[in-house]
């Protein structure tokens, strides 16, 4: 695969975040031009892992390659030379409010390029066609939908023609329509733009048809990877209660508390 | 123990604060690039925090100018020196109350939105997404935000100094009947141009740094919740009033 879409790997990587423990000893392989899903239980350090490979969260041990490149051993400039290569697409689209759609996708353009305006102009109407919002190149962020808005978020994120696309809890919240949107235009973008992409997600009936690879990450490291179809085999209690759905299991429903009498009987010592 | 080691936290927490405002204007200045896309920037920030602080200005200006010539005028009167109230009004709105005032007016409007656009920036991540575009956001979102301060405060100050003298032209010659070659003669006469006037020119920059520069710093370490950003802004108004207040003292004594 070329290096402008580059494998991940993470080796045996250790993050700690303000005392605990996030990732420990994780080890990842991310294959090049395909997309990825990165699943796993609320707060188990999916975003985490974004953070890694984006540089702006450096691991206590372990290390971060990106294609030929060791991500946590960079800086400033290198940084920043990285992340242009990189397409971000984050949880809640994180458009900028003042700025229209257009604006908001042409700003990566006008910031790293130095095309004159008209060619920009034309970059940028083609990005927004690709999302289905060429149309409201004009309006607002505040003026669309959460769906809407993370398809601008898209446009803007591939607006650089990215190697490597990560993607942040794409389909959270969105309706079934959106969602189907959403799924086709990362499988279209991967596919145009021969990127590897990286979804975040936790929405285990979508990934099937969205991802080629999938690993789960819970209890701070890597408990299943494969394709997808392989998933549905494992016998890991953690990849199974994950995957169906199960309240309780090695992921426990309740947090930790004392038992139920103890804290009836202790009402007015509460207080 | 813990009781005195809260109370040591107490007494650190504002040197540690101050220490922490200052690494955060060495940083900003080191990252200070001045672009064509940089310089557009700045100019729509002085549009936000200057123009649109005009309504307030020019009220809060008009009204100074009423109050302190009605006070003056009647107070000098009872000494039979009614003609001085012009040099009087001149001198206190240049020196002291045209930068004090319209630094806390600017505060007030301008300062806290800028707390609160930041603080909803940083809360809804779009500093993290540009960031993440190798974007700098202490020189896409902060430099214009210090530099428009700095350029809005003293010209917002020049409108305030205009609109309080109206005020007080309204008053003592319309009003009172005083004489308006007298007003303006006494004023003239007496308000020299560098000394009462430059200096007060030169508190409205330091001012204006001051209040632009405790904005942006409170907005972008502000939480990111709801109730984050509201203290932030609060802390801006707060802030601002005593260290302008304060400077203004130590100001005034070199000046002098």
């Amino acid at each position: 695969m070329s290096e402008s879409s580059p494998p991940i790997r993470l080796q045996n990587v250790t993050v700690r975040l303000g005392g605990r423990v996030i990732l420990e000893d994780l080890s990842l392989d991310i294959p090049a031009g395909k997309v990825t899903a990165v699943m796993g239980p609320s707060g188990a350090g999916k975003t985490t892992v974004m953070r890694l490979v984006t540089g702006q969260l450096k691991p206590e041990s372990g290390q971060v390659w990106l294609g030929e490149q060791r991500v946590d051993q960079m800086n400033g400039k290198a940084l920043n030379r990285l992340r242009r290569g990189i397409g971000v697409l984050l949880q809640n689209g994180a458009l900028f409010t003042d700025l229209t759609c257009f604006d908001n996708v042409a700003l990566p353009l006008r910031e790293h390029t130095g095309l004159p305006e008209t060619l920009i102009r034309r970059l940028v109407l083609l990005k927004l066609q690709a999302v289905g919002l060429r149309g409201a190149a004009d309006l607002y962020p505040r003026e669309l939908s959460g769906g809407m808005n993370r398809r601008v978020a898209m446009a803007r994120a591939m607006a650089l023609d990215p190697g490597l696309m990560l993607y942040d809890e794409p389909f959270a919240g969105l309706d079934p329509i959106s969602l189907g949107v959403s799924l086709r235009l990362i499988r279209e973008i991967t596919q145009a733009l021969h990127t590897t992409s990286v979804v975040i997600t936790h929405d285990v009936g979508e990934i099937n048809k969205l991802a080629d690879y999938c690993c789960i990450i819970s209890d701070r490291r890597v408990v299943a990877e494969g394709p997808p179809s392989s998933l549905d085999q494992s016998d890991h209690p953690l990849v199974r209660q994950f995957l169906d759905g199960q309240p309780d299991g090695p992921v426990a429903f309740h947090y930790p508390a004392p038992t139920m009498n103890e804290d009836m009987l202790s009402v007015g010592e509460r207080q | 123990m813990n009781g005195q080691a809260s109370g040591l936290d107490r007494l650190l927490n504002p040197i540690r604060r101050l220490g922490n405002a200052g690494l955060f204007l060495v940083t900003a200045f080191s990252r200070m690039r001045f672009s064509r896309l940089q310089l557009l920037e700045t100019l729509r920030q002085v549009y936000f925090a200057g123009v649109r602080s005009l309504v307030i200005i020019v009220t809060g200006g008009f009204f100074v100018g009423l109050v302190l010539t009605l006070q003056t005028y009647d107070t000098l009167s009872r000494f039979g020196a009614a003609d001085a109230v012009s040099t009087v009004l001149a001198l206190s709105l240049f020196r002291e109350l045209g930068p004090v005032l319209t630094t806390l007016l600017f505060a007030g409007r301008a300062g806290t939105s800028i707390t609160a656009e930041i603080g909803l920036m940083r809360a809804t991540e779009q500093l993290d997404a540009m960031d993440l575009m190798a974007i700098d956001p202490m020189e896409r979102i902060v430099q214009p935000r210090l530099l428009a301060g700095v350029l809005a405060v003293p010209a917002l100050v020049l409108v305030f100094n205009v609109c309080a003298i109206l005020g007080g032209l309204v008053f003592a010659v319309f009003l009172m009947g005083a004489d308006p070659i007298a007003f303006w003669g006494n004023m003239q006469a007496t308000v020299e141009l560098w000394r009462d006037f430059g200096h007060g020119m030169l508190k409205a920059v330091a001012f204006g740094f001051l209040a632009s520069w405790l904005a942006v710093y409170y907005g972008w370490t502000a939480r990111p919740t709801s109730e984050g950003v509201a203290l932030a802004t609060t802390q801006t108004v707060i802030a601002t009033a005593i260290t302008v207040l304060i400077l203004d003292f130590v100001l005034s004594a070199f000046m002098l």
